[in-house]
């Protein structure tokens, strides 16, 4: 808000990156990175600003990618369809979630949307004459180039970003954080806690329910193993608002880009810097060290939690001030 | 038509009655006390008015209406304001905006949220603090904006709890102050106070409660001078 060139700049070079950057893999990485943006961005409104730890994201984006995958596969609709209907479908689902849910406080609420991310995983494994079980579904891509997708990726990052920027202007962004900060006093100043928790819900079930429609579009097959996963997409969920930045507009921008790059770096072995030398050098040993680099990044996920939790509490966006500072005294006795 | 009515209220934690059968009333316009020794129930009764704990028996009327059975939002929204005796700041917010958010209730563009919280922050005297982070504030600063927060939703009925504990002399003075100026601009207020000093000078009418029933009602010297009142506080044996 201090610099409103800022977002600009930044929106122009995500313009035209694609068109500089023509090596379809790391389109296909800044797709991903764009798809986590609108993921962060939900989750970011319900936790981060309105204090209700969301565990199960996985829920609301499975349950968009299979309102895609089922418009075509059983309707014969195009999925595209999938893109505007899985957002309003996850808000259906939230919806009764919440009325029921938010009863509860704190942890309790964060294992209930645990529970609804399971519900869900098993139904969609279950459920075969619908969904085809761990058979999975299939849809016809619709554009071979990944430019388009791109492009659409980006703006439904770009809607994300906007959407919670403008609810955290206006009043109800007061009676999130109102609420997020204590619950009781919001209660008394007025405000009708369980109708702007459950209104903060859907809008970040939306958020979400459309990236997952954008997934199935996108990736052309799901299964109830990847869209319903608790570590690939609810935790990730997670890691990204939290690295990213709680509570800030831009967080879960930086935190998908840093997290979508972690689990690049080590699933392909440091993009295969450390093939490169196993082949280079001979040694034996090296393809068992990338063997269990790339099986580690779960764990680095771990370790880089750990970090920014204890040095950076607020996230990167949250204390960017923090990490400035301690970049220009570092450089100071350089000088 | 009483302003405000509570009437046989009963409220039990486990087998406990904490409140058992208070009725009392005030009048547009007034202050009222409510005292009574530790645990005698004074803030269980502020929240069975405030609607956050549910009461087993009896009635609580507001300006003829029956308010109770209806959520703490909706009670607050029908112009009862409360403070927080274990004060409850929106800590991560800063003194303005918490004001704001309380503003929103009545007033709906930003612009109009703004200018209330604004008035009601200069009101109570905060001014100076207005854009500090409101965990960064001294304990009477932090009563001083659960009152702000409380006003910032215009409420005709206000109860105050225990907003002057903890408070050096010079602090107390302002808080009678800012009490007596809150009643001047039309809020009937009912207040929880342990200091007598603040209760025997600004109550119009004081209500002594003690094992969760009401042992004396009247003026401040009326109360004071009631031998069930100094039984309460100090014991069989300085029975006048």
């Amino acid at each position: 808000m201090k610099r409103p060139s800022g977002p600009f700049l930044l929106l122009g070079l995500l313009l035209i990156l694609p068109l500089m950057l023509r090596d379809a893999y790391y389109q296909h990485l800044m797709i991903l990175v764009l798809m986590w943006v609108a993921i962060g961005s939900g989750w970011n409104l319900i936790s981060g600003f309105t204090g209700q730890v969301l565990f199960g994201a996985a829920a609301f984006f499975g349950f968009g990618a299979y309102t895609a995958a089922l418009l075509s596969s059983k309707l014969g609709v195009s999925a595209w369809w999938g893109l505007p209907l899985g957002g309003i479908l996850s808000v259906a689902i939230a919806f009764p979630f919440g009325w029921i849910c938010f009863r509860l406080r704190g942890p309790y609420f964060a294992l209930a949307t645990l529970a609804l991310n399971e519900i869900f995983r098993h139904v969609a494994t279950i459920w075969e004459s619908l969904t085809d079980g761990m058979i999975g579904i299939l849809v016809m891509q619709t554009f071979i180039s990944k430019l388009p997708y791109y492009y659409v990726a980006l703006a439904i990052a770009i809607l994300s970003i906007v959407t919670v920027d403008l609810v955290m202007r206006s009043r109800w962004g007061y009676y999130f954080v109102s609420i997020r900060e204590d619950q009781d006093a919001a209660e008394s100043m007025g405000i009708d806690t369980l109708y702007y928790k459950m209104l903060s819900l859907c809008i970040s079930a939306f958020l979400i329910g459309i990236a997952g429609a954008l997934y199935t579009n996108y990736m052309g097959f799901i299964d109830p193993k990847v869209v319903f996963s608790l570590h690939e997409i609810s935790i990730m969920a997670i890691l990204v608002g939290i690295v990213g930045g709680v509570g800030t507009i831009y967080g879960p921008l930086v935190g998908a880009f840093i997290m979508v790059a972690v689990q690049e770096i080590f699933r392909t072995g440091g993009f295969g810097v450390l093939h490169f030398i196993g082949q280079s050098t001979g040694w034996p040993f090296m393809s068992g060290v990338i063997k269990y680099v790339s099986e580690a990044h779960v764990l680095s996920f771990g370790i880089l939690v750990i970090v920014v939790i204890l040095f950076l509490p607020n996230g990167i966006v949250g204390d960017w001030s923090l990490i400035r500072k301690s970049l220009f005294k570092s450089k100071k006795p350089a000088v | 038509m009483a302003f405000f009515k509570v009437q046989g209220i009963v409220k039990f934690f486990g087998g406990l009655a904490a409140v058992n059968g208070v009725s009392f009333e005030v009048k547009e316009g007034e202050i009222c006390g409510l005292i009574g020794p530790n645990g005698s129930g004074k803030t269980t009764i502020f929240n069975l008015i405030n609607g956050y704990f549910a009461l087993a028996k009896g009635e609580i009327q507001f300006q003829g209406e029956k308010i109770s059975g209806l959520k703490t939002h909706q009670i607050c929204q029908r112009g009862v304001g409360r403070t927080f005796q274990v004060v409850k700041p929106l800590k991560r917010m800063t003194v303005l905006d918490n004001v704001i958010a309380s503003a929103f209730l009545r007033h709906h563009p930003r612009s109009d949220a703004v200018k209330l919280a604004e008035e009601t922050i200069e009101f109570c005297g905060l001014t100076h603090y207005k854009d500090k982070i409101a965990k960064s504030l001294p304990i009477a600063s932090r009563k001083r904006l659960e009152i702000t927060r409380a006003l910032a939703t215009q409420p005709k009925l206000i109860l105050l709890d225990e907003t002057a504990a903890g408070l050096n002399p010079h602090e107390l003075e302002e808080a009678i102050r800012l009490i007596k100026k809150i009643r001047d601009s039309g809020i009937t207020i009912i207040i929880v106070e342990h200091i007598m000093k603040v209760i025997m000078t600004i109550s119009d009418h004081i209500v002594a409660i003690n094992h969760g029933m009401v042992i004396a009602k009247g003026t401040p010297a009326e109360v004071v001078s009631n031998p069930e009142v100094i039984k309460a506080y100090f014991g069989e044996d300085y029975r006048a």
